[in-house]
């Protein structure tokens, strides 16, 4: 009860100054907006890409995976502001305070991802005059499935945040040699298979999460839900998350007695 | 209210041990005042951190409002408030929200936070902000919002790591009245840290002062100049040999600590000048000593400090401001 309550509140005071700006959110789409502008054009023009993808459009296979990377660069910089905080007093005040540890940190990653639904329903609106087919059932598991994915991102973001203040350049140093890599081995811009790919690059995609993630955000944004790419993809984000949460709880603890 | 033994804490920075806290000791009882005053690096801040449940501490125990820190620091926080040496308010937040939050946080109800909210922006002399963002309050301002953030729940010990610092005459006056309102109203214990040796002085009942890791005095401000530093009393003679003749009289005091003379003026330091120095001006008089002018100065914590380290407050304060950052670890 008392956790739920703590949750709420933490949530609460990270969502009201988004709430005042709620232009804050265009600031972390840069990325996606440009693949969607400048890059996905590209993709109409060729031969279908990748092995498996499914049933529609360039677009199709594209935009889903857009969502992943945007779940990437919108959660992964969710540290900095506790970074902040560290260094001005504020966290300190909190930490004084009996909020339940877990609650502060599960309260801002659902912020996180509040905003994160927020901005995967704008980038759907942008798709609705291309030829991106609109599945309502396979777009809300999608977005669940984003939520999950998106947790567990910016709760390692709050954990790098919570290991590095006492050197903050670890931070952004860890999280940008963290992040492309992430993102290039996890089959967004092109696809990688076995046939396309050297092996150790096929590998190293394949141990990388976001990778699973992808692929069962196509194939359910695509409405098909019985595949195996479903699945795993569902216990990579749900590894990812139960990883973040729980290394960010003992963050959160070990930040004061 | 506070119970500590052999209180120690070190850090290790850069293959260096710096021993911040050095075996504190301290018995605080409930509804005093107590003032940390020593120069920038003391240790003070690592002290109330290892209080306020914040740091854990190398070594050492301590009860805190009836909890011990390390087994029941959720105990602990109930019922303390702080005020740390940076800034408790988020920038991005709104005023009014960070101080609902912050009544959330101890269980208060949302209506009760705002209730609350509002009464200590109007006590604080902040009405008006409540809509502001924090980053845009001025020093002042700002500070006495983190004041009214550790305030919002009446806790019973209220620790404020230099309160002032940074403040206007106006604002600090402020500030102080609030805290001793609130003293008064519910018998608050304070426990603050300073630099400014007139703060220790006006507010605090006991004074700890503090170098080095170690508390080296512990009395009332009263008690502590009278016992190390005593007063002054400075005396214009008319030329050298009635310096002279006025120091041997001076000697011939009952209590004093110690005489000089430069040039024509003689200086007498004792504890009792207010009955020292008009003994001191008859005996002079009939012994045909030209006096012209004689002063009384009563000693500062400053003194106190000098006595003790052979260094003043100001002069130690200056060396290492420079370099007082906030750490959050
Ligand atoms: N997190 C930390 N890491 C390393 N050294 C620290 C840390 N915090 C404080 N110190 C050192 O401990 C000593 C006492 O610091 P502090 O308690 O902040 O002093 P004060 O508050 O009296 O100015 C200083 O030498 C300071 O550099
Ligand atoms: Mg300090």
């Amino acid at each position: 009860m008392k956790v739920l309550n703590d949750t709420r509140t933490a949530f609460a005071r990270e969502l009201g100054p988004e709430l005042r700006r709620p232009a804050g959110l265009l600031f972390t789409m840069l990325l996606p907006f440009l693949l969607l502008a400048l890059f996905a054009p590209l993709l109409s023009g060729m031969s279908p890409v990748g092995g498996n993808t499914g049933t529609g459009s360039s677009w199709q296979w594209f935009a889903p995976g857009v969502l992943v990377l945007l779940a990437l660069s919108a959660t992964a910089g969710a540290g900095a502001s506790l970074l902040n905080e560290m260094s001005s007093g504020a966290f300190e005040r909190m930490l004084v305070t009996p909020l339940n540890r877990a609650a502060m940190l599960v309260g801002r990653a659902l912020k996180e991802v509040v905003i994160l639904l927020a901005q995967a329903v704008l980038i759907l609106v942008l798709l609705l005059p291309t030829s991106f087919r609109f599945r309502p059932l396979g777009a809300l598991a999608g977005l669940g499935l984003l939520t999950v994915f998106g947790i567990g991102i910016g709760a390692l973001s709050f954990t790098l945040a919570l290991h590095s203040r006492k050197q903050q350049t670890l931070f952004y140093g860890v999280q940008q040699m963290i992040f492309f890599p992430l993102l290039l081995l996890s089959g967004v811009l092109l696809p990688i298979t076995q046939a396309s790919a050297p092996t150790w690059l096929h590998v190293l995609s394949r141990i990388n999460p976001a990778a699973y993630v992808v692929e069962a955000e196509r194939a359910l944004f695509d409405g098909r839900f019985a595949e195996t790419s479903v699945l795993y993809g569902g216990l990579a984000a749900t590894a990812v998350a139960v990883l973040g949460v729980v290394a960010g709880i003992r963050g959160m603890r070990n930040a004061s007695v | 209210m506070i119970h500590t033994r052999g209180l120690t804490r070190s850090f290790r920075a850069k293959g260096e041990t710096v021993e911040a806290v050095r075996g504190l000791d301290l018995d605080i009882e409930a509804g005093s005042v107590v003032a940390f005053l020593g120069p920038n690096g003391a240790g003070k801040t690592t002290s109330l951190r290892m209080l306020t449940t914040l740091l854990p501490p190398t070594s050492g125990s301590a009860v805190v409002a009836g909890y011990d820190v390390l087994t029941d620091p959720s105990g602990v926080r109930h019922r303390i408030g702080y005020l740390g040496q940076g800034n408790s308010a988020g920038s991005n937040f709104r005023v009014s929200d960070e101080l609902i939050t912050q009544g959330r946080a101890y269980g208060l109800s949302r209506a009760g936070s705002r209730a609350r909210a509002e009464s200590l922006l109007a006590a604080l002399e902040l009405e008006g902000l409540a809509k502001r963002t924090v980053g845009t309050l001025s020093g002042g301002q700002r500070r006495r919002l983190d004041i009214a953030l550790a305030l919002v729940h009446e806790p019973e010990l209220l620790f404020l790591d230099e309160p002032t610092t940074g403040l206007d005459p106006h604002s600090r006056a402020t500030v102080w009245e609030h805290v001793l309102r609130l003293r008064e109203e519910l018998g608050t214990t304070i426990v603050f840290t300073t630099h400014y040796l007139e703060e220790a002085d006006l507010w605090a009942r006991r004074v700890m002062v503090v170098d080095h890791g170690r508390v080296i005095a512990d009395d009332s401000p009263e008690k502590l100049k009278a016992g190390l530093a005593g007063d002054r009393i400075i005396l214009g003679t008319a030329d050298r040999a009635d310096a002279g003749r006025a120091v041997e009289l001076a000697r011939a005091l009952p209590t004093v600590h110690e005489v000089t003379a430069d040039g024509t003026e003689v200086r007498v330091r004792t504890p009792h000048g207010d009955t020292q120095l008009p003994v001191l001006l008859r005996n002079l008089e009939a012994a045909g000593v030209r006096t012209l002018t004689a002063r009384l100065t009563r000693p500062t914590l400053d003194d106190v400090f000098l006595g003790l380290t052979g260094r003043t407050l100001r002069e130690s304060a200056g060396a290492t401001t420079a370099t007082a950052t906030h750490d959050g670890a």
